[in-house]
């Protein structure tokens, strides 16, 4: 499937100040482009749960976003910090690792990653000791 | 109620009023909670008419309200938010209001006057 729009954006380690900043440039992008708002939320809603995990839990990282032919909306999360331990832990609700400064922030309630897969279509993810890789799917409704 | 009835009702002031015409919307619905991990698992699609209430005061409490689409926040215990994140609440058209009663005493003053909680249902 060919791609019509591609987007890729940095996120820097521990860049508590600009958090999110990449999910509303990415919310407001998909908005330009007239998808329907039950979409939209769902996408940002797992864009920025991914973006703060990239900070808090990962160096940074990067966010590739494709918009192919079909219209369906293709998410990487890629980064190249420690990976997580345990994956099965990870994935459920109320399990978490954050630190106390992810929490000052709100975060660390253990709903993140639950949250990602349950709000998309499609969810893959990969980790070992040299990053993690996230890949989402999301399609209109 | 009406968001005006809801300011008037737990005597909150204004941080950043950004959006005007929205304090004649009807909000029938509420949710409080300072992990915002916990309102971003809550996404559904009514938030149009949520309130959310918080103790939490930084610009991520502002993002996850755009992300969810939600445009009214109330702050508890008399907290206020730093001048760069009224700018941000600014840009997004979101509205903010402080209040001097706690989150229990916000959410029960709420609930008395109809507005009730939100479930986590099958997204739509």
């Amino acid at each position: 499937m060919s791609t019509v729009l591609h987007e890729h954006y940095e996120v820097k380690p521990d860049d508590f100040a600009n958090a999110g900043k990449a999910s509303s440039a990415i919310k407001e992008q998909l908005k330009s482009l007239g998808l329907s708002p039950a979409v939209l939320r769902r996408v940002a809603v797992a864009t920025y749960e991914c973006e703060i995990n990239l900070i808090i839990h990962a160096n940074g990282g990067t966010i590739d976003m494709d918009i192919e032919e079909d219209g369906t909306i293709r998410l990487v999360f890629q980064d190249t910090g420690p990976g997580i331990a345990d994956l099965e832990k990870a994935m459920t609700p109320g399990f978490s690792t954050a630190s106390e400064k992810a929490r000052a922030m709100g975060f660390g309630a253990g709903m993140g990653l639950p949250n990602i897969k349950r709000v998309s279509d499609t969810f893959d993810i990969q980790s070992s000791e040299e990053g993690t890789r996230i890949e989402l799917t999301f399609v209109e409704s | 109620m009406k968001a005006l009835d809801i300011i008037e009702l737990v005597k909150a002031e204004p941080l950043a009023l950004c959006n005007e015409r929205r304090l004649n919307h009807d909000y029938s619905l509420a949710f409080a909670t300072d992990l915002m991990s916990d309102a971003l698992a809550m996404i559904q699609d009514n938030f149009d008419h949520t309130v959310l209430i918080t103790g939490l005061c930084n610009d991520q409490v502002l993002r996850t309200a755009e992300m969810l689409d939600i445009e009214f926040v109330i702050f508890v215990r008399g907290k206020r938010l730093p001048e760069s994140s009224l700018e941000i609440a600014e840009d997004m058209g979101i509205n903010l209001y402080s209040t001097r009663y706690t989150m229990y005493e916000t959410c029960g003053l709420l609930y008395q006057n109809g507005v009730k909680g939100i479930h986590v249902n099958s997204l739509t």
